[in-house]
């Protein structure tokens, strides 16, 4: 019953969302409905729009025309406080690695007592126990966005946004964030991240969006859409031809 | 009430400890470059400041600058020498009285080349009109002092307007006696400087004495307590003792005694 | 220039004999500076910081007024500032001036400007790519300012290097509302300028050489705080 209810509050429906910079359209998506369990991955080549479309689902680009909305209202203030999200590159706080946590913590309103023992929680879940005092800028590619993913688990988000959050690092590292995130979906946290990745999206995906010059071409159950697609720009894409 | 507030932040901050800043009784005296650089005050003070117990704050400008100062009632005591400005103070009301306190004279100095070929008189005012004629470089100080008033009275003697040549051969340097020599120095030119500056000053290069003597060279400094009713805050009572002091007995004979490379700089001519 | 090495010495001598009149005034220079520059960053970096985030009609006007306050000379400030605390000013009552509060309150003005333009630039540059991690954190543009200050400190120490250099080095302002009164305002700055005035030229180099030896000791003392710092990894990318 608990589960039905906050799937249903993580329901995402997008409608007429338009974005245009100088005339060009770089976003039209008439309508999208995301409504879970996830993961939902956002494939597609550069420029497809994907990220674009990924910031005006979290609320951070207010699109031209259109609108979204979780659970049948426009996103408002009480849903962005339960998403969270994770950005290609990761942006750390010029602080130590406990403190980027605790930055996060502290807004929630935990005391200090149990901000150390979440911290150390979730440092053990990202394997970085050993590095809690270390400056967090000077941490491996791999070990900084995996501090960038147990920030954002820390606000304890209903919703997890990922902006291709593997795209630079190598297969090891790769593996390591896509285990976070299959539990943190496991856990019950909505995953809606964007990739380039075909096989990432054979790896994670539950239902995919497949994305093209601004348009969702194709969306959902993830076998289909990568084994059987419906679209020729699916096809050409998942077929390893360029796609412009 | 905000003033004491102020010093206690400062004072609890720790800023000023130290004996610079104790709250012992002081007044400000604006004076003139001459009587400090010479060290005429740094020899005086300290026996009026045993005597008192009053701490002696000096700010030694030009004389201009030190009467509008004290206009603007930022000292308790004038020691200036300007005679005719000193008398229009007192008379708009802006000091108490004004008492004579010591005299010295002005000398011209240049290059030891003399250009002009005044070496050795003692007419000030020929002396100024050979160095127009022969329009070699000429330092003043053109900053209103008491110093460059006296400058400008003998032009005026010679009839010669210096202004007109300004920036040729006369050079308007509108900085401090000291400034202005160090300028003289460094292009051989002539200027007019109290004795007391010239004897205390380090950097003369080729310059020297050329002109002295001339009664019109006479330099009168004059003392003057700013008057309270005009600025409320003016230290009244302190500033009496000082200039009571320094036209008194004990005053005249430090003033007296004040002497520089064994030679005496001020002559107290209080009545 | 004769005799000119011999006073130098003398002048040395004195410096390293820790002649304690020379010493009061180093340390008056000191205390002085310190404290302005340490109101200055109370004053300029929050206004520097908001400036950077905030987005108002003006903001370019103001960004571009400070940056010219930074190149205010100092004889004018000077001069401001006298006229606001003389007797015959609106903030005579105070009796402030010819005190090392005065003084302050001058370097206070020519410094301020320097910190708040530099923290302006530094944060805004920070502010760029904190931007969208801290709208997603939920972070307000206000409630930016003191993440962004904390996190842009080290390049803010050097906005206070610039600061206390200005401040330290400068004469034309202290002079007119200090009045170079011996052992209450007299700085180095001003006593430079006084044996200068009067031709004790050598006296007046040494003295020069000390202001020059306290930049650099406070440089050398900051760089080696950053390079640690750097060590750390706390530094900007």
């Amino acid at each position: 019953m608990r589960d039905l209810v906050s799937e249903m509050a993580r329901r995402i429906t997008v409608n007429g969302l338009q974005i245009a910079r100088n005339g060009t359209a770089l976003l039209d998506v008439p309508h999208l409905t995301l409504s879970g369990p996830g993961p939902t991955l956002i494939l597609g080549p550069n420029g497809a729009g994907k990220s674009l479309l990924l910031r005006c689902l979290h609320g951070l680009i207010a699109p031209d025309k259109g609108s979204v909305e979780q659970d049948g209202v426009p996103l408002n203030a009480d849903h962005k406080a339960r998403q969270a999200m994770v950005f290609q590159q990761p942006v750390l706080l010029r602080r130590s690695v406990a403190a980027n946590l605790d930055f996060v913590l502290k807004r929630q309103g935990l005391q200090r007592v149990a901000r150390k023992t979440r911290i150390a929680d979730l440092l053990a879940q990202g394997g970085l126990e050993g590095k809690a005092r270390q400056a967090a800028r000077s941490l491996s590619g791999g070990e900084a966005q995996r501090l960038a993913i147990l920030r954002a688990l820390a606000l304890d988000p209903d919703t997890l946004f990922l902006d291709e959050p593997t795209s630079a690092l190598d297969p090891g590292a790769t593996q390591v964030i896509e285990r976070m995130i299959l539990r943190a979906s496991e856990g019950g946290v909505r995953i809606v991240m964007v990739t380039h990745d075909i096989g990432q999206a054979r790896r994670l995906a539950s239902d995919v969006v497949m994305m093209q010059g601004g348009h969702v071409v194709e969306h959902g159950d993830a076998r289909q859409v990568l084994d059987d697609p419906k679209s020729d720009a699916s096809r050409r894409y998942l077929s390893g031809g360029l796609v412009t | 009430m905000i003033r004491n507030f102020i010093r206690a932040a400062l004072v609890s901050i720790g800023l000023f400890s130290g004996p610079a800043l104790a709250e012992e009784p002081f007044i400000v005296v604006q004076s003139t470059t001459s009587t400090q650089n010479s060290g005429l005050l740094d020899y005086i003070l300290p026996w009026f400041e045993a005597e008192t117990g009053i701490d002696v704050r000096v700010v030694a400008v030009g004389t201009g600058q030190a009467i509008r100062n004290a206009i603007n009632g930022d000292g308790d005591v004038l020691l200036v020498h300007a005679k005719a400005d000193e008398e229009q103070f007192v008379e708009d009301g802006w000091g108490v009285e004004r008492f004579d306190v010591m005299y010295n004279d002005f000398v011209l100095v240049g290059p030891k080349s003399d250009p002009a070929k005044v070496k050795g008189g003692s007419d000030i005012v020929a002396a100024l009109t050979a160095v127009s004629e022969a329009e070699v470089p000429f330092a003043s100080r053109g900053d209103d002092s008491g110093t460059h008033k006296a400058e400008m009275r003998h032009w005026n003697d010679a009839g010669v307007d210096p202004a007109a040549e300004s920036g040729t051969w006369y050079r308007e340097t509108g900085s401090g006696m000291g400034a202005t020599l160090n300028v003289a120095s460094g292009m051989d030119a002539y200027t007019l400087t109290d004795r007391a500056t010239w004897e205390s000053f380090g950097n003369r290069g080729n310059l020297e004495v050329l002109v002295e003597g001339d009664s019109r060279l006479f330099n009168q400094y004059g003392v003057i307590l700013v008057n309270p009713e005009k600025h409320a805050g003016v230290r009244a009572a302190a500033g009496q003792r000082f200039v009571d002091w320094l036209i008194g007995p004990d005053g005249q004979a430090a003033i007296e005694a004040f002497e520089l490379n064994g030679q005496q700089l001020f002559f107290p001519n209080a009545k | 220039m004769q005799g000119f090495a011999s006073e130098f010495n003398t002048a040395f001598t004195l410096i390293l004999n820790g002649d304690p009149e020379l010493w009061a005034i180093v340390l008056l220079s000191l205390k002085v500076s310190v404290f302005a520059v340490l109101i200055s960053a109370l004053i300029g970096m929050p206004v520097g910081a908001a400036l950077a985030v905030a987005r108002f009609p003006g903001r370019r006007v103001l960004i571009i007024l400070m940056n010219a306050l930074m190149g205010f000379p100092p004889v004018v400030v000077g001069l401001l500032v006298y006229l606001m605390l003389s007797r015959s000013g609106p903030l005579g009552v105070l009796e402030l001036l010819y005190t090392p509060t005065a003084m302050i309150i001058a370097q206070v003005v020519l410094v301020t400007p320097i910190v708040a333009a530099l923290t302006r630039q530094v944060v805004e540059m920070l502010a760029e790519e904190y931007s969208e991690q801290l709208r997603s954190l939920g972070v307000s543009r206000l409630a930016s300012v003191p993440v962004l200050l904390w996190d842009a400190r080290l390049a803010l120490v050097t906005a206070l290097l610039a600061g206390f250099g200005r401040a330290i080095a400068e004469v034309g302002a202290v002079i007119i509302v200090g009045g170079n009164i011996n052992h209450v305002t007299r700085v180095m700055t001003t006593t430079i300028a006084l044996e200068t005035s009067k031709g004790n030229l050598a006296l007046a180099l040494a003295l020069g050489a000390i202001l020059i030896g306290i930049a650099i000791a406070v440089n050398a003392m900051v760089s080696t705080l950053s390079l640690r710092a750097e060590r750390e990894g706390l530094r900007h990318a």
